[in-house]
């Protein structure tokens, strides 16, 4: 199924400074796994070390949140749009 | 699904502040009280309601100035910052004039003179697990416009455990974020995001850069909301997670779930007093530690030196284009990002001085560098910034 994938601001520098990328897959996990693939700079940024997505981005399949569906299990279709959403603090220098 | 928070009635020996509306009030607020949706009730309930702003940066602007438009009638402001020429991209309250003001001040001027009748308390105090269950205790609603992930943790678990609603906005560079946590029944901040990312892996407008405009639209959002909360009308952002991107001009929106999990709004919560939110976001201090250590230093004023002596040194800047236009000192631009694949370009056997804006991007570039096997490798310590500092002033710094 070709779903986008929606990149967000502060990870366009390591998606080649696109704002979404379409790709093919049958489940969220697929999904990300083929943005990592064509993007390996955004993987250490999205997973880590162990495989696990990171605690500070989650992940949506259209308006939900895969916490509450079935994860990277979760099975999207043709159409689907699939958000990255970290956080975002804003203004100080750290 | 609307959602009323409750205002308590004024207090004995409030002066009967919200009891009523002086001839003033009315016809100051006359555009709210001829809306059905406002009305007379409407304002009494915002006259009556108690706001607690944390920050009056980018979004605590247009935030304290339409609360207090709005006749919020009692305003707290939280900062301990001092204005900058460089807040005035974006931090409409100030103006040229109060560059080296405290925040604080120059903010509750400037909201006193939009509304006298209104009473806006300061705190000018940096917020700590300390102090922020006593600062919040006494206002009905917070508003967290500040700009770093162990605030936002703080304010957050503070306004869980005392029952207060958390109006959050957050920015970076043109995307903006606002929600309502901590509301009865929705989700607070660690329901989304359950621990902060480490320092230095999301930028900060410092050094990611914003467009001035945008805490303007998210601030004036959770002004939005705020009011909504008080008169208790439309549909608040709970439950709702509101991305907004300025670029695009588009808004979209995600289901914000409580975490029934969540340790701090969770059915069995693990955290019921405020923690060490430094050392939860990993960052011990007010500076973050260096990531990189024994990383080879050289002070501007010796490298103005060596160069002055004819040494054979090579400049290597791995900032960003558009901040090479800014200003540079000739030195060969390679940005950090594409160090990895450039730097066949780079010649080890010659003497190599990194630098960036301010040192730390360099320092990493200089340990990926010493990991590739290059020896004769140095960073400018304070980076261009610490070059115009010491040894030339006529180099702008941004």
């Amino acid at each position: 199924m070709a779903v986008k994938v929606i990149i967000p601001t502060p990870l366009r520098a390591y998606a080649g400074k696109q704002e979404s990328v379409e790709v093919e897959a049958a489940t969220v996990g697929e999904a990300l796994s083929a943005v990592t693939t064509r993007f390996s700079d955004l993987k250490k940024h999205l997973f880590a070390d162990d495989g696990r997505l990171r605690s500070f981005v989650n992940v949506y399949v259209n308006d939900e949140d895969i916490r509450y569906l079935q994860k990277d299990q979760t099975s999207v279709k043709a159409g689907d749009t699939i958000s990255i959403v970290p956080s975002i603090a804003g203004g100080a220098r750290s | 699904m609307a959602t009323k928070t409750q205002i308590p009635p004024a207090a004995p020996g409030d002066n009967n502040r919200g009891a009523t509306l002086s001839k003033e009030e009315i016809q100051r607020y006359s555009r709210h009280l001829i809306m059905p949706e406002v009305g007379m009730d409407g304002q009494l309930k915002l006259k009556q309601a108690k706001v607690l702003c944390i920050g009056t940066g980018g979004l605590g602007a247009p935030l304290g100035l339409y609360l207090a438009a709005a006749g919020v009638g009692r305003i707290g402001l939280v900062d301990f910052d001092v204005v900058d020429s460089t807040n005035l991209q974006r931090q409409v309250l100030f103006g040229t004039s109060d560059v080296g003001r405290p925040k604080i001040t120059a903010a509750a001027d400037r909201l006193r003179n939009l509304n006298p009748d209104i009473q806006i308390d300061t705190y000018e105090t940096h917020l700590s697990s300390e102090n922020a269950l006593d600062l919040f205790k006494d206002y009905d609603i917070i508003v967290d416009g500040t700009d770093n992930f162990p605030t936002r943790y703080l304010v957050n678990d503070a306004s869980v455990l005392l029952g207060k609603p958390n109006v959050y906005g957050s920015i970076f560079r043109f995307e903006g974020q606002i929600t309502v946590f901590g509301a009865p029944g929705g989700p607070c901040y660690r329901c989304l995001y359950p621990e902060p990312p480490p320092p230095g892996l999301v930028p900060s407008c410092a050094e990611g850069g914003v467009l001035g405009v945008l805490p303007g639209i998210v601030g004036t959002i959770q002004a939005a909301e705020t009011l909504k909360l008080i008169i208790g009308k439309g549909q608040p952002l709970i439950g709702r997670l509101l991305l907004f991107d300025a670029l695009a001009m588009k808004f979209r929106e995600l289901k914000l779930r409580k975490n029934p999990d969540c340790p701090v709004c969770g059915t069995h919560r693990t955290l019921t007093k405020l923690i060490d939110y430094a050392e939860f976001c990993g960052i011990r201090g007010e500076e973050a530690p260096s990531t990189v250590t024994n990383i080879p230093e050289i002070t501007p004023k010796d490298l103005k030196a060596r160069l002055d002596r004819g040494d054979d040194l090579y400049i290597l800047d791995v900032r960003e284009p558009h901040e090479y236009q800014i200003c540079n000192i000739n030195g060969h631009l390679i940005p950090l990002g594409e160090l990895p694949k450039r730097v066949h370009e780079l010649d080890s056997s010659r003497e190599i001085v990194a630098h960036c804006r301010s040192g730390k991007r360099s320092a990493d570039a200089v340990q990926f560098l010493q990991k590739a096997g290059f020896r004769k490798i140095w960073n400018l310590k304070g980076g261009i910034l610490a070059w115009s500092d010491d040894v030339d002033p006529k180099v702008p710094k941004y």
